[in-house]
């Protein structure tokens, strides 16, 4: 984890958001992963995501469990609180911060083997509560701290540096959060921002629990020859579904689209996302065709992206369990506390 | 035997007959009558079909403990038979249900046996197996009332209140009672020579659990989050905290909640819940058992290094593993105390009835929000799960919350720059910042090593600079926790300390020991740390008797390990069978002990 800040280096020509925030307001501390890593391209996408969307920093929640994927909540939006929890934990901790506090914007940076492997009890949990947060799996297919171990996303055939081949299943972090009911689902790769970014905007401003899966190379341990995780593979396989834009409520949809290749989707907060179908056959809508297609690229080798699943109307885990519009953390004693005189009159029932 | 208000009924039935609701009706009725009751409930871990006891202990004098011998035996359970037979003391009585014949080989000339038709008086008056079953034990309700002189109007008031909504059930219910009642007034001579009579010592009282009192304490402390994964014996806290707010916590205006209650997959997901939200400023709190404290202990040390408030309600039961979940222990006493790896050790909080259940629920949050640490209530299965006598709760509606350091917008604004983990008092308690109030309150909370900036550190000195600092929050929560309950007879040589539900069977064992002329002094401890007067009450005595309900004597040695007793003084007294421990067993187990030292001082 970081502990060099990066200097302040003021550009009076960065372009501001609403807030009157540049993008360097968004930064946080030099990033320690190692050079060329997929995470710094995510953290890079991260800040301009909450830059464009122009969240107050410290309104923004950056939760995260153990890995190299949970260090780079410190490299992003300095100005928010941060939680770096216990390995694959990161879930529980979010829930609960959620459930006291629904008014801050949550999101959450996992990794292959915190949400996959000691987390994946947490992960799906989460998505069965549709906890409201941005939930982000930088997916490498190792163990990067500990020296590049297979982790449960690595692919049958996928080869380690040194060693034998994987020859266990992997498990899809998309397919499994579509199976629970994940109401917002992306998958993307750290080495394209232009498709990234707006999938983040896209996932921040979502009701409910929103999942983007990030391919991300690991440069020390996982990006050799006859690994399906390199950078290389995932620019040879890699396949577009559904790229969308996505609109602040407060501005106009600026850009022509053709008909037939564009669909604008209105979402909870007010907002839109413009879905370009890449794929027109694609359906985001249905769990089960969604859940076909993505078998069938995945047998043909392919790594499916885009926006992969959206439903808006489902509650979340607050209108689920009926709770105050107030953050819980907010009320005030006296609204808690029912008095002396109704602990007495309650007290005729244990009599 | 002929007592008057000191008797103990021990009903033996099979579980998942309504015996429950028999046996509470049958307690509640002494306790009308204004006379003193302990209840215990020795049940199974299982829902239907097996052996189950209820125990009431009908106590003149005011007793909280149970008490190891057996009055009259209800013995409604053919499987049980003899053993419960065995159990009734010389002079006492068996009640039997006398449709069936039974074997005379187990006649003991020492007890009165009497047979009550139970089944066939039902049989006859009722139809359906199911409504038979039930209503056989509601009719030795009435045999044992005739047999002890229980009012029936009490019985019939207790019946219309609990029935308030089904009219149909207290005639039912009533008719049930009566057949037993009728039929043993008929048969048997009653009152039997021991029996009930009337007093006025229960009025300013109620019967409650100690899990329904923690759950009303945590409702009443403002508790507003509540993360949890079912384990008995912890369970009826969160379904009572629960049920507490659907009453009191929901919103007027839009009827929404107040409170939020996660059913979490598992202890280490419900742990996780309470520190998100305890971080994000809400009151949170998890009950569980000791299994569940293991599977948090990751957690637990977390939080105590990141310096989070978070409230635990440890019910134990018995260990080690899954050991008998039905069955009370004092066990996780040195599991909770040290819980993680690293250094790390928790404030511990130790009530001993319902009644210190309901007021340890703010103190364990006060001391959490002012310490910024985990703080665990160790009850157990005897006080959680037991129907306890206990004084009538209180509230003092001038009660404010202390929420401890923490930071408002206008002092973070004000602030040049913030450190989270800067003893700036002395006190070593550093200030706190909530998330979304400020930008300047920003900082990352982690379990990773720290400087006291909150920056990640491998800094030899700037690690240890926190680490040393926790131990001047330690010596600050050595002062804050309530101080122990101390007693002093006119001797002072020898002494008892005891901790949690110990406190009723010492409590009355004293007594008894002083009736035969052994005075001792009493120290009853109530939180870990241990205050500096557990430190001068061990000092001032020759021999302290160290009475607890585990085997390895490990509040002895926490003892020992906190505040360095001198262990030659330390005598443990342990009991660990499962069972509440008894006056009777301290009384002999002290005998025991003196007589050891007396056999010393001969040779």
């Amino acid at each position: 984890m970081s502990y060099i800040s990066k200097p302040k280096v003021s550009h009076p020509g960065l372009p501001k958001n609403k807030l009157g925030l540049t993008s360097r307001d968004y930064e946080g501390s030099v990033s320690t992963l190692c050079a060329g890593c997929g995470h710094d391209s995510v953290t890079a996408a991260i800040i301009q995501a909450v830059f464009e969307l122009g969240i107050e920093p410290h309104m923004l929640a950056k939760m995260s469990g153990i890995g190299c994927s949970s260090k780079t909540p410190t490299y992003f939006v300095s100005q928010s609180h941060g939680f770096n929890s216990v390995h694959g934990r990161m879930p529980s901790v979010t829930t609960g911060a959620n459930a006291a506090n629904r008014d801050l914007t949550y999101i959450g940076v996992s990794g292959d083997g915190d949400s996959l492997s000691i987390g994946v009890g947490q992960f799906v949990h989460a998505i069965r509560r549709n906890v409201n947060m941005c939930y982000v799996i930088e997916n490498n297919g190792v163990y990067g701290l500990t020296k590049g171990q297979f982790s449960a996303s690595a692919d049958i055939g996928s080869k380690p540096k040194k060693g034998d081949a994987n020859n266990q299943e992997p498990i899809d972090p998309v397919s499994t959060a579509l199976s629970l009911g994940a109401t917002y689902i992306a998958r993307s790769f750290s080495g394209d921002k232009q498709q990234l970014v707006p999938l983040l905007k896209g996932a921040l401003m979502h009701r409910g629990f929103a999942l983007v899966d990030i391919v991300s190379p690991c440069v020390t341990f996982n990006d050799h020859e006859g690994s399906t995780k390199s950078y290389a593979h995932t620019r040879q396989f890699y396949h577009h579904v559904i790229d969308i834009d996505y609109i602040q409520p407060a501005d106009e949809i600026k850009a022509a689209y053709a008909e037939g290749e564009a669909m604008p989707l209105e979402m909870h907060d007010g907002s839109t996302i413009v879905l370009r179908k890449v794929d027109k056959d694609y359906d985001l809508t249905s769990r089960a065709s969604a859940f076909g297609y993505l078998r069938e690229r995945f047998n043909a080798g392919e790594i499916t992206t885009g926006l992969l699943y959206l439903d808006e109307s489902r509650a979340e885990m607050h209108e689920l369990s009926g709770n105050v519009e107030t953050p819980l953390s907010q009320l005030p004693f006296d609204g808690l506390n029912p008095g002396s005189a109704e602990l007495k009159k309650l007290q005729n029932r244990y009599r | 035997m002929a007592t008057e208000n000191d008797v103990v009924i021990k009903i033996a039935t099979v579980n998942g007959t309504g015996s429950a609701s028999a046996n509470g009706l049958l307690m509640k009725s002494i306790f009308r009558m204004g006379v003193p009751v302990v209840g215990k409930n020795y049940f199974p871990s299982n829902i239907q079909g097996l052996p189950t006891w209820y125990e009431i202990r009908v106590t003149g004098d005011g007793y909280q403990s149970r008490s190891n011998r057996v009055d009259i035996m209800v013995a409604m359970n053919a499987q049980t038979y003899a053993q419960d037979m065995a159990d009734v003391g010389t002079g006492g009585w068996l009640i039997y249900d006398s449709t069936w014949p039974r074997s005379k080989q187990l006649d003991r000339e020492d007890i009165t046996v009497i047979g009550i038709p139970f089944s066939r008086l039902c049989n006859e008056s009722f139809d359906g197996a199911r409504a038979r079953i039930l209503m056989k034990n509601i009719a030795y309700v009435g045999a044992v009332a005739a047999l002890l002189d229980i009012e029936l109007d009490v019985i019939t008031s207790l019946l219309e209140e609990t029935f308030a909504a089904k009219a149909h059930l207290i005639e039912s219910n009533m008719q049930a009672i009566k057949l037993g009642y009728d039929y043993a007034r008929e048969n048997v001579v009653c009152p039997l020579p021991s029996h009930i009579k009337r007093m006025d010592a229960t009025s300013k009282s109620i019967i409650m659990d100690g899990n329904t009192a923690a759950g009303l304490g945590c409702m009443y402390a403002g508790a507003t989050v509540g993360a949890w994964y079912p384990i008995t014996p912890s369970t009826s806290l969160m379904d009572a905290y629960r049920g507490f707010c659907a009453r009191y916590r929901v919103d007027p205006e839009s009827g929404k909640n107040n409170y939020c209650v996660i059913q979490a997959e598992d202890e280490l997901a419900a742990i996780g819940m309470v520190i998100g939200a305890a971080w994000n400023g809400a009151r949170s709190f998890t009950p569980t058992s000791g299994p569940g404290i293991s599977l948090m202990s990751e957690f637990i040390g977390y939080a105590y290094y990141a310096e989070i408030p978070t409230v635990i309600f440890n019910v134990q039961r018995s260990g080690p593993s899954t050991g008998m979940p039905t069955r009370t222990q004092q066990c996780d006493l040195m599991s909770c105390a040290y819980a993680s790896h690293g250094d790390t050790k928790h404030v511990l909080l130790f009530p001993a009835n319902p009644e210190e259940c309901f007021y340890t629920a703010p103190t364990a949050f006060d001391l959490a929000e002012r310490l910024q640490t985990p703080v665990m209530v160790l009850s157990d299965l005897d006080i959680g799960m037991n129907d306890w006598m206990v004084p009538e709760l209180e509230w003092d509606d001038s009660y404010i919350p202390d929420r401890g350091k923490v930071l408002t917008a206008e002092q973070l604004e004000e602030m040049e720059v913030f450190y989270r983990y800067m003893d700036v008092d002395g006190d070593g308690i550093p200030y706190r910042s909530l998330p979304g109030v400020h930008p300047k309150g920003a900082y990352f909370t982690r379990g990773s090593g720290h400087a006291k900036t909150g920056a990640y550190t491998e800094d030899s000195a700037a690690y240890q600079e926190v680490i040393d600092r926790l131990l001047v929050k330690w010596e600050t929560a050595r002062t804050l926790v309530p101080k122990p309950d101390i007693r002093y007879s006119k001797f002072n040589k020898a002494a008892v300390i005891t901790l949690g539900s110990g406190d009723g069977a010492c409590a009355e064992a004293l007594d008894r020991l002083a009736a035969q002329g052994i005075g001792l002094n009493y120290c009853r401890i109530k939180a870990f740390p241990f205050s500096a007067e557990v430190s001068e009450f061990i000092e001032q005595h020759e021999v302290v008797y160290v009475v607890e309900q585990n085997r390895d004597g490990q509040l002895r040695t926490l003892l020992i390990n906190d505040i360095g007793a001198d262990q030659t003084k330390l005598v443990s007294l342990l009991h660990y069978n499962g069972m509440p421990i008894n006056s009777g067993f301290v009384v002999d187990r002290v005998l025991e002990e003196i007589a050891k030292g007396r056999a010393a001082q001969a040779e």
